[in-house]
């Protein structure tokens, strides 16, 4: 790349935020509006309020909420994704039953799963699991239904069976699918955490920013939203860098059929 | 000539017995279909059965998971009710308003986006980082700015359902067969020609895509802006019962809930057939 | 060593059942090079299905020495024509190859010498660490023939393997059939539906009849063991045997296990006649 080129591209990437960026910083630079407080006043609590103690007693269980309840859903949804989608009575019997919870709108589920579980942690990793393991179980489904029939034969015909098939065919063969429902469930996810801990809390991400915004703590309610934002950007960040390494043979295969 | 005498050694082979040629994928049209939908509703049969029986087992207490009669007798009783219906016609409306600003805004700015080479490369880095922001993020400011009025519920719903719409729209416009597009162009078709005549066809399925995306969400989110902001409908509703123990009814608002889903489900997906009868990809996506 | 007796496959469906092939009974010795061949749609790959075990038979058995086939027998290896489907793209060369070889546990040293001689052979050594889909076709049907090579089968079963490769590339592969079957003395049953290549390659070819199937003929290529692309196909003989293919097959279009043999002439603008592709019998 020129040097021309690099500074059109590193332009065309940061050009529009950092206008937006200005825009909002000067726009509200002399606000006296109690709601939108200037920009300044908000990046400066946001450095009070996320850097010290709060980091540890709310950010980090809310992400290690979000990570447990995401990682189990990934393990129900794709082990049980994987039986249903293997066996076609299975799949008959259960499929309009999963189409109805698939259809439920996860938050209403943390009401019902506080009657079980209280307003603990578990509550809270429930319902992340019990919101996200849908869109994985049916993409995982749709995957292995999907599992091509000719290197379904080719195995069969090298005597590729049982735990051998299932890791590197099945699996494997269902992975852009399963990829994609775990996509899906991802942001359901940072709903979830976020909603379960405004419901019912005692700390939390959620639960502080409600907080704030109760006692009109305008800014730092402010700062809150800010790292949520940040935080959904990061998370979809990791998971696209994980995805173009796990999935890097997917991507060359679409490629290569997009340009024979 | 079929000899019933003999059955197949390997049962395994059974998937691909069918017919020549139409191995896997989607049923025949008049074939296995009304065993899959015996078998569905069986299912159906069994959880509710499932549901009846667990309560009285006592493995579950009754008053987390009532039996599933109860539920229905609830579910019953608010049918009755006005409320109920209110409530059901808030949900709607915040849903239904939602959804149609969300993807007039995103079809339009998916357009001008989308056909203007500029503009789509400026705002790339903008969009990427602002679609991944999870929208409940904004529910303090929503109650703060509007409060539980119904302009609360519009600004969640809008905001997670647009960026479906407009990325969308936004991959069918680039979707374009570059052939076809040459060929408008030698043919001297002006830049609103090739968005009408090329560009806009091509994007058509994508965005029958987003919009039955962007149905799910906006339910989801005008059921969580009622739940947690207390902006009137079912989600409210759902609030009230629980905070009043009322269990059952929890239940029966929870499974309205999953049933209007079910039912966005199939009208999003009927209208994007009807909209696309003559496409291939609808097919495609049928099928696969 | 390959007895097909009695063969009969009907496909059952809800309203219908098709019979695709009726009565199909053929050997295959020890060591030889067979080509079937037969009208498009004459069910030549539900044969090589319910010889590969992959599809069991209404009736009638296949026999692998002497041993019924009720599933995928071992020391049998298939490939395919879809090439880009029988490969798996989330594995590069090498593994493809070397996953079936692993159920074997003949040890790493053995497995490695393996998949190199394998991958040698077919003239990938090279290209160990690429994915399947940065091959061209050509290539990667080598790769499926080199997991087929390195599997060491004792028949080989090829299922029209270069239907979708170009001209060239063709031609090429088919030498590399000769030549594997001449140095590794495998049994090779090859399916196509193009008569130059079923004269070109096999000992025998097999002609078979439009659906439902049965054998119309059991041909001997008498050409000579040393061929090649130039001096075989120009030759007489070879022009003969093309030219009596020829006329079986178009023969084969009218004829079925419904119908008599008949020799009338017909037009060229009959052949063109789309025929079913598969015959509906009443249940």
């Amino acid at each position: 790349m020129t040097v021309v080129a690099v500074v059109r591209r590193t332009l065309l990437v940061l050009g529009l935020p950092v206008v937006l960026f200005a825009l909002w910083w000067f726009a509200t630079a002399d606000s006296t509006d109690f709601y939108f407080p200037p920009l300044a006043t908000i990046l400066e609590s946001f450095g009070k309020v996320w850097t010290g103690e709060r980091l540890l007693s709310d950010v980090v269980p809310s992400l290690l909420r979000l990570t447990a309840g995401y990682l189990l859903a990934v393990v129900v949804g794709v082990g049980l994704g994987l039986v249903v989608g293997m066996r076609r009575t299975v799949r008959d019997y259960l499929e309009p039953v999963l189409e109805l919870f698939r259809a439920i709108p996860p938050p209403v589920l943390v009401p019902v799963i506080m009657l079980f579980a209280g307003i603990g942690d578990t509550m809270k990793v429930l319902v992340i699991v019990s919101g996200c393991m849908w869109p994985i179980l049916l993409n995982t489904v749709e995957g292995v239904r999907a599992v091509d029939e000719v290197l379904s034969d080719t195995c069969r015909s090298y005597g590729i069976t049982g735990t051998a098939r299932l890791r590197h065919l099945v699996l494997r063969g269902a992975s852009p699918q399963i990829v994609t429902g775990m996509r899906q469930a991802l942001s359901i996810g940072i709903i979830l955490m976020v909603i379960s801990e405004m419901f019912a809390a005692s700390n939390g991400l959620g639960f502080t920013i409600v907080q704030f915004q109760r006692s009109f703590a305008i800014p730092e309610m402010w700062s809150g939203v800010l790292l949520l934002g940040v935080l959904g950007f990061l998370l979809s960040l990791l998971f696209r860098f994980a995805e173009n390494r796990a999935m890097a043979w997917y991507h060359g295969l679409r490629r290569a059929q997009r340009n024979p | 000539m079929t000899s019933p005498g003999i059955t197949p050694v390997m049962e395994k082979t059974a998937g691909t017995d069918t017919g020549p040629g139409g191995p896997g994928g989607a049923p025949a049209r008049r074939g296995p279909v009304p065993v899959a939908l015996l078998r569905g509703l069986a299912g159906v049969a069994g959880l509710v059965a499932v549901l009846e029986v667990l309560p009285h087992t006592g493995l579950v207490s009754a008053d987390y998971l009532p039996p599933a009669s109860e539920t229905v007798r609830a579910l019953w009783q608010m049918l009755a009710e006005q409320t109920f219906w209110t409530a059901l016609g808030d949900t709607l409306t915040g849903w239904g308003l939602g959804l149609a600003i969300a993807v007039v805004a995103g079809v339009v700015a998916g357009v001008i986006i989308g056909s203007v080479p500029v503009l789509r490369a400026v705002t790339a880095s903008t969009i990427e980082f602002l679609r991944p922001i999870p929208s409940v993020a904004l529910i303090p400011v929503a109650v703060l700015l509007y409060g539980t009025d119904l302009r609360s519920k519009l600004l969640l719903v809008v905001y997670a359902s647009f960026w479906q719409v407009l990325v969308q729209v936004l991959a069918g416009m680039q979707d374009v067969d570059p052939v076809a597009d040459d060929t408008a162009r030698s043919y001297l078709l002006g830049t609103r020609g090739r968005v009408r005549h090329v560009m806009w066809p091509t994007a058509l399925p994508y965005v029958m895509t987003g919009v039955r995306l962007a149905a799910t969400v906006a339910l989801i989110l005008t059921i969580t802006a009622e739940l947690v902001i207390g902006a009137p409908g079912l989600g409210r509703e759902i609030a009230v019962a629980q905070v009043s123990g009322a269990v059952p009814q929890v239940y029966a608002l929870v499974l309205v809930t999953g049933l209007l889903g079910v039912a966005v489900n199939l009208l999003a997906r009927a209208v994007e057939r009807r909209a696309l009868h003559w496409h291939q990809s609808v097919r495609v996506e049928v099928t696969a | 060593m390959l007895d097909v007796q009695d063969l009969q496959k009907i496909y059952t469906g809800r309203h219908r059942n098709v019979e695709a092939l009726r009565n199909l009974t053929f050997h295959i010795a020890e060591g030889e090079l067979v080509c079937l061949v037969g009208p498009s749609g004459c069910g030549k790959t539900t044969l090589l299905k319910c010889m590969a075990g992959l599809l069991a038979p209404t009736r009638g058995e296949v026999r692998l020495d002497g041993r019924p086939v009720d599933g995928p027998p071992p020391g049998m290896a298939v490939v395919f024509q879809e090439y880009g489907r029988s490969l798996f793209a989330w594995m590069n060369v090498r593994d493809n190859v070397a996953l079936p070889l692993r159920r074997k546990k003949l040890g790493k040293a053995r497995e490695r010498e393996l998949v190199d001689h394998a991958l040698e052979v077919v003239g990938l050594a090279d290209a160990h660490q690429a994915y399947p889909w940065q091959l061209s076709g050509g290539m990667q049907q080598r790769v499926a023939i080199a997991r087929a090579v390195a599997y060491e089968p004792k028949v080989l079963l090829m299922d029209e393997p270069f239907a979708a490769v170009d001209a060239q590339t063709r031609a090429e592969l088919e030498d590399l059939i000769r030549r594997l079957w001449r140095e590794l003395g495998v049994t090779v049953l090859f399916v196509t539906h193009d008569i130059d290549e079923a004269v070109y390659l096999g000992q025998r070819t097999i002609i078979l009849s439009k659906s439902p199937t049965v054998v119309q003929e059991d041909l001997t290529i008498d050409l000579p063991d040393e061929r090649d692309q130039l001096h075989t196909r120009s030759s007489t003989r070879f022009a003969e045997l093309r030219a009596h293919v020829y006329e079986q097959i178009q023969r084969a279009k009218h004829h079925s296990g419904d119908t008599e043999a008949h020799t009338e002439a017909h037009t060229a603008a009959e052949d063109r006649i789309p025929e079913p592709a598969l015959q509906k019998i009443e249940p």
